[in-house]
């Protein structure tokens, strides 16, 4: 097309948008979304999104004031605020209970994301990383790198990453029979689960006797003890692949509308699915890789975000934010519960997750 | 007659399950054309490959002599909008919502939402009738105010192809015939329109080639009038028939015997 050409369909279009006040303007006024104005164009933002982006954000601040607060003593909320503008320097409070709080947020909202992901992949509110064995087949990458290979930090990470992809190959080789069924997968995923962790469990059993007693704080998923230094390569990771995926958010959307109109509105769909893939286990292996395997956010923050924001689908905004509210607020039960020890933030997580599952599990039981 | 998409020596099959075999096919631009035959002869097939959901196996599909396989995705679905016999909604979704859909191709990280997509997709909701239930979640309507939510999705797409799997199944006798003239009125505009349709009357009655397939071929193609005769709906349908001319529009009306 010429420029002159362009020129004219330009024209053409804002000339039919002004002539036309016909009934179908009132139709373009939509009262549950708020017009951003990006350079004469608009983005539309839902009402429900934007209250739900407040409310997360100002539960994260709330929960991450108590988390900096809590510990053997309560900090006061002045020491606090000192402490984090540095006008009074506390170790305690900058260096321990900040980035297990930071910590939080961020696994969290990457967890939140991973489920989206594989929810949305599978079509299914089961289909996600920590029901169908991604957690622990990446908590068995991670295993077979300390104990066999005595590896450091960052091939640990790589060992989680390569684990959680090779179960994934295998969950969706099992499962494939003439197309793919989301139900399908997501009961051969819980039995890849099971198997695998079965293998964890013999995993650290003949393992040496440091690394076992390192992996079993770990094993059932753990915040604690966490500082700066095992953060930033995690948190660099998740901040890309977070990124990466915001910014196909829109085809992710696209495909829940059925393979066939992905592909006729044109959505890149192989190319998408193994983008969605590795960045779903990629999240997943990245928390896995630090914190143990931390079940249940996955499964559960994506449809509680969908519930709360009202939202068509599964989306992933909602999905990160409810996610980082509720390994949050699970890492402080956690602290709590037993105070002075500190569980591990997986044991409060499983035991809510374990019921919401069998809700979950009733309820497609019952749609069938 | 001029052709701008077709299908050349094409073999469709999925994995050892062969379809057709060096079908060929030219859309007349412009024109209406309606694809019949019995279930499994290939119909859904035939879309699917002109839309690039099932490669060929042998052959090309083109688009003014490009193959739709070179075309970026988007550019492509700028090009052919496509109505699957089995479309899925995402839970929880207004119809406004997923006709907003069909603005997809259209949009780009840069290029947001703009005057033109809220007019299209309003536009799209007047044509298809689904304005009064515009706020409703798609789940809760009928199966033909659905089927029409989703005629909708696929015009506010705005593309000059329209290519519609079955798109009267579900609709009462009144919709039938109305998508169906709203269809040839879209066709007078000078939109290129190609349907499965599984009533022949209708197809004769509306189309302005008529492609009669069966077993994976195409057993023949014209104007209704030229190719429409009891020899043919015999062949294809293994239905022996009386050919009468439509009292209304004078287009063949196969009567079974
Ligand atoms: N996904 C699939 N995998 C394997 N075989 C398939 C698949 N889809 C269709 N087929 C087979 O391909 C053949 C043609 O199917 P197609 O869907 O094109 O038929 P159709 O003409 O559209 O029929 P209908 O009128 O019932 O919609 C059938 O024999 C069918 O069994
Ligand atoms: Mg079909």
């Amino acid at each position: 097309m010429t420029d002159t050409q362009r020129h004219d369909t330009q024209r053409q279009e804002t000339q039919r948008s002004d002539t036309r006040e016909t009934p179908e303007s009132t139709l373009l006024r939509r009262t549950s979304a708020v017009r951003v104005p990006v350079r004469g164009r608009a983005w539309f933002v839902e009402r429900r999104t934007i209250t739900l982006v407040v409310g997360c954000v100002v539960a994260m601040l709330a929960l991450g004031f108590v988390g900096l607060s809590y510990g053997t003593s309560w900090a006061t909320p002045g020491e606090v605020f000192g402490a984090l503008t540095g006008l009074e320097p506390s170790v305690v409070i900058a260096e321990w209970r900040a980035p297990r709080v930071v910590a939080g947020m961020l696994f969290g909202a990457a967890l939140g994301v991973a489920g989206a992901i594989f929810q949305n992949l599978t079509r299914n509110p089961m289909g996600s990383p920590d029901i169908i064995g991604l957690d622990a087949g990446a908590y068995t990458g991670a295993l077979l790198v300390m104990t066999v290979f005595a590896g450091a930090s960052t091939t640990v990470a790589f060992g989680a990453v390569a684990g959680g992809l090779v179960t994934a190959a295998l969950v969706y080789s099992l499962s494939r029979s003439n197309g793919l069924s989301g139900m399908r997968l997501v009961v051969i995923g819980i039995a890849v689960n099971a198997m695998v962790t079965a293998l964890n469990n013999w995993l650290v059993l003949r393992a040496e006797l440091e690394v076992a007693m390192a992996a079993v704080g770990w094993n059932s998923g753990s915040l604690n003890g966490i500082d700066w230094e095992d953060l930033l390569v995690p948190f660099t990771v998740i901040a890309l692949l977070l990124a990466v995926i915001g910014l196909r958010a829109s085809a992710l959307q696209q495909s829940a509308l059925g393979d066939s109109i992905a592909v006729s509105t044109g959505v890149p769909l192989e190319r998408q699915r193994l983008l969605m893939v590795l960045v779903g286990v990629g999240c997943t292996a990245t928390v896995t890789a630090v914190a143990g395997p931390v079940m249940f956010v996955a499964l559960a923050a994506p449809q509680i975000g969908r519930r709360l924001a009202k939202a068509p689908g599964v989306p992933l905004l909602p999905a990160a934010l409810t996610g980082a509210v509720l390994l949050q607020l699970a890492d402080l039960i956690a602290q709590m519960l037993l105070a002075p020890v500190s569980l591990p933030v997986g044991v409060v997580t499983t035991a809510i997750g374990g019921g919401y599952l069998i809700w979950l599990l009733a309820q497609e039981v019952r749609r069938r | 007659m001029t052709t701008r998409l077709s299908a050349q020596d094409v073999t469709l099959s999925y994995g050892d399950r062969v379809v057709s075999t060096r079908l060929s096919l030219d859309v007349p631009d412009g024109a209406f054309t309606a694809v019949v035959g019995p279930n499994g002869c290939g119909k859904s097939t035939l879309l699917r490959a002109f839309v690039r959901l099932l490669k060929p196996g042998e052959g090309t599909v083109s688009l003014d002599s490009r193959s739709v396989s070179d075309l970026p995705a988007k550019a492509l679905a700028r090009e052919l909008a496509f109505l699957p016999q089995d479309p899925l909604a995402p839970e929880g979704i207004t119809v406004r919502q997923l006709v907003a859909r069909g603005r997809y191709p259209h949009q780009s990280l840069l290029a947001l939402w703009t005057t033109a997509d809220e007019q299209a997709v309003a536009e799209a909701m007047v044509t298809a009738e689904v304005e009064d239930f515009a706020d409703r979640p798609v789940a809760e309507l009928s199966g033909g105010q659905r089927q029409r939510v989703w005629v909708a999705m696929v015009l506010a797409q705005d593309t000059p192809y329209l290519l519609l799997d079955e798109p009267t199944s579900f609709l009462d006798i009144t919709h039938q015939y109305r998508l169906l003239a709203l269809l040839s009125r879209l066709r007078d505009e000078g939109r290129t329109v190609i349907a499965v349709l599984h009533d022949i009357n209708q197809a004769c009655r509306y189309a302005d080639h008529l492609v009669a397939m069966k077993e994976g071929r195409i057993a023949a193609e014209g104007t209704a009038a030229d190719v429409v005769d009891a020899a043919l709906i015999k062949d294809v349908f293994d239905l022996p028939s009386v050919i009468v001319a439509d009292p209304v529009s004078g287009t063949p009306m196969v009567v079974p015997e």
